[in-house]
């Protein structure tokens, strides 16, 4: 599988989703990303690995815009979305979003049903006309979560009252409710057990055929098994980016290699 | 470790593989310690329970009094020729007659009284007629007015007692205290005797202290806290009507979209600093804003409102603040990560979780301007005010009212003894409604945590 899509993706240019320029973040002083090139592919995995706090999810974060909220977060470079700079000023962070969506490292449903916690995102952008188109929406999206089964019937219940696993489906059918054309997730299997891991991972490789989806994960295996690209990072340089395959089996760098053999992070 | 702890304790080295069904000596020390601190700590809360009990007793003890008052019931002859002379029940006539002309209708009803139960006595009727109170007249006069068809009857009516002859049957005043009192002689309180004895003169339950108005130094007896407690809840109405949104959305800006910069540092330094402001300092603000500058009526609970609205905010906004700051930011993160906008994010999800934060913080800040006496003194929210209940919202704003704090230092000043158990008795009025907010402060922060 890694093997094909090695061929197929590096002779496509033109499926390049995002496009990362010159990207550099500052939190005040210290310097958290530099000089980040990077372009990511539709209807690809890929991977962000690299020891803690080398800025996977800082970058990660660039991608939709969540560090605005972040006061002392600056970014400069470019950052294209099919060809637009989602920091022009006249983009809106929350258009973007809507487009590129977030599941995040701890779960984080809110505090309301089931139900409400994934109809929530299609209700603020106006994407069911009825009842029952919103009851499709948040069915289907359960469904590719692969908790539908777990909750069908107890919908009204709090989406807090689910177990951690659980409720990392439950956020990310949540995130795909919107219908995002990416999806970002920042190690959003560490809460699981093997099992939900691998549930998420079939859900991954499912998301492909419609989404980009960039995934940071601190599991070597994980990377290998869902990601057709990997990009490692290393004290906020991208050190490589290629073919999972060839990152994972012919490393260029030497922190690369010394990393995936674990013997740096 | 183990070397540490001998050196600085001094104790024999410890061996390892000892028992454990023995305590060391360092346990031994650490758990005296403990024993100690839980002891100190026993000590301090039985102390603060024994001083609250005590409290709770003076006030009960000293307050109680003021819900009873007696009553002396009579039957009066509601002479025509003395209440309406025309005869032709003109309501305007029958109002022409003042008090004075209904003195010789109580005399006469306390003289047969008198003869009736066969007491013998050497008091005129003027010195029987003083038993009652001074505002018997008045009370005569108004049931008449509201009910002219009884003119030419005899009817039963029931008057208060003066207020000596109430402190008799409660204690306050004995036959040895009155000796150089000019308001009551012994032979009166004879006659008082005699009339409990029959029936006619008892102690009940007065309605009137929690409903009526405010009445003069002589007339103790009939003073009651309804007006001031009315005016009261007119300023607590101007207060939350302005010190909830207004603090609710300072705080909401302040801490969701305020850019961090040093004008928003100084801000939130200053309301911090607002809060520890004594009060009196909000009440010259107000008489010198309010009333000099804006010529706002004096003595008006929508002043009182405002001063208390500028005291109660700074509690508004930092508790609201602080309700903010609790909900954990991965909820705006989830709100924001699914396209939601900030105020989306801040409306639909991070103000529900804080309401009830923010909804304690408003009935505390509500109970402290409930209790608060200084500003209200200032712009004259204090005083005698004998009107009865305001007739409509902005009458009630406008009009000249007093607060019960401020009816209660009233009170207290006044030099009749009988006002002092007033006092006492609107204290505990007051604490009612203070517990009773901060009670449900404290249920509406349970029920609503206790959603999810
Ligand atoms: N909000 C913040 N304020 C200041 N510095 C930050 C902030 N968030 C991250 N950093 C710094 O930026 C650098 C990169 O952090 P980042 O969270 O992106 O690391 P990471 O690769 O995701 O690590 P991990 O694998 O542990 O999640 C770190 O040095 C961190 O200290
Ligand atoms: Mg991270």
């Amino acid at each position: 599988m890694n093997d094909m899509t090695l061929m197929d993706k590096t002779v496509d240019t033109q499926n390049i989703k995002i496009a990362a320029r010159d990207v550099n973040v500052h939190y005040g002083d210290s310097h958290a990303i530099k000089d980040v090139n990077v372009e990511i592919e539709d209807k690809t995995v890929t991977a962000f690995i690299g020891p803690s706090g080398c800025g996977k999810s800082t970058f990660l974060r660039c991608l939709n815009r969540m560090n605005d909220t972040i006061g002392i977060c600056r970014v400069k470079g470019d950052i294209l979305l099919d060809g637009e700079d989602i920091y022009d000023r006249r983009v809106d962070p929350v258009q973007l979003r809507a487009k590129v969506g977030m599941v995040f490292q701890k779960p984080n449903p809110f505090p309301k049903s089931i139900y409400d916690n994934v109809a929530y995102g299609p209700r603020i952008h106006g994407l069911a006309r009825n009842k029952a188109e919103l009851d499709e929406i948040v069915e289907k999206s359960l469904r590719r979560a692969a908790i539908w089964d777990e909750v069908k019937d107890r919908l009204d219940a709090p989406g807090t009252g689910l177990s951690g696993g659980q409720q990392q489906r439950l956020c990310i059918a949540r995130a795909v409710a919107t219908e995002p054309e990416v999806l970002l997730m920042d190690e959003p299997c560490s809460a699981l057990d093997p099992i939900a891991t691998a549930q998420v991972e079939e859900l991954i490789d499912e998301l492909r055929s419609r989404y980009s989806v960039v995934i940071v994960t601190h599991s070597m295996q994980q990377a290998a098994r869902v990601s057709q690209k990997t990009a490692f990072f290393h004290l906020g340089n991208l050190v490589e980016f290629g073919p999972t395959g060839q990152i994972f089996t012919n490393p260029e760098d030497s922190r690369t290699e010394s990393y995936i053999t674990g013997r740096i992070g | 470790m183990t070397d540490l702890s001998q050196n600085t304790s001094g104790t024999v080295p410890r061996k390892h593989g000892g028992s454990l069904l023995e305590q060391s000596p360092h346990t031994k020390k650490r758990n005296a310690a403990e024993t100690r601190f839980k002891a100190y700590g026993i000590a301090a809360i039985a102390a603060g329970l024994l001083m609250l009990a005590v409290l709770v007793t003076t006030i009960v003890g000293k307050g109680t009094g003021a819900f009873q008052q007696t009553f002396v019931t009579l039957q009066v002859d509601l002479l025509e020729q003395k209440l309406d002379k025309k005869g032709n029940r003109d309501l305007a006539d029958i109002k022409k007659v003042t008090t004075f002309g209904y003195a010789p209708i109580i005399k006469g009803a306390m003289t047969s009284v008198v003869e009736e139960l066969g007491i013998e006595t050497g008091l005129k009727a003027k010195q029987l007629a003083a038993i009652l109170s001074k505002d018997a007249a008045a009370q005569l006069r108004e049931y008449v007015i509201a009910n002219p068809d009884q003119i030419g009857q005899t009817v039963e009516f029931r008057f208060l007692a003066s207020s000596r002859v109430d402190g008799y049957l409660k204690g306050r005043v004995t036959r040895a205290s009155i000796e150089r009192d000019k308001n009551i002689s012994p032979e009166q309180l004879d006659i008082v005797d005699a009339l409990a004895v029959a029936g006619a003169l008892e102690k009940t339950f007065n309605l009137d202290f929690i409903l009526g108005a405010d009445a003069s130094d002589a007339r103790p007896e009939a003073a009651g806290i309804g007006v001031a407690m009315l005016g009261s809840l007119s300023m607590m109405l101007v207060v939350l009507a302005l010190a909830l949104p207004i603090g609710v959305a300072a705080s909401i800006y302040l801490e969701e979209f305020a850019p961090q910069n040093w004008l928003t540092y100084m801000i939130e330094v200053n309301i911090s600093n607002l809060a520890a402001v004594p009060s009196i300092v909000f009440g010259i603000l107000g008489l010198a804003v309010f009333i000099n500058y804006m010529h706002l009526p004096t003595s008006a609970p929508l002043v009182g409102g405002l001063v208390l609205t500028l005291m109660t905010l700074p509690t508004i906004i930092i508790s609201t603040r602080a309700a903010l700051k609790a909900v954990p930011p991965s909820i705006r993160d989830a709100a924001l990560g699914v396209g939601a906008s900030k105020m989306q994010a801040v409306f639909h999800h991070v103000l529900p979780l804080a309401a009830p934060g923010i909804l304690t913080g408003t009935i505390i800040g509500l109970a402290q301007a409930l209790g608060e006496t200084a500003p209200l003194l200032l712009i004259g929210m204090v005083g005698f005010i004998a009107s009865n209940a305001p007739e409509s919202l902005a009458d009630g704003l406008l009009a000249p009212n007093s607060a019960m704090p401020a009816q209660i230092y009233e009170w207290a000043k006044r030099a009749d003894p009988a006002f002092y158990e007033r006092a006492w008795g609107g204290i505990i009025i007051l604490l009612i409604f203070l517990v009773t907010m901060n009670t449900l402060a404290v249920i509406l922060r349970r029920r609503f945590e206790r959603r999810w």
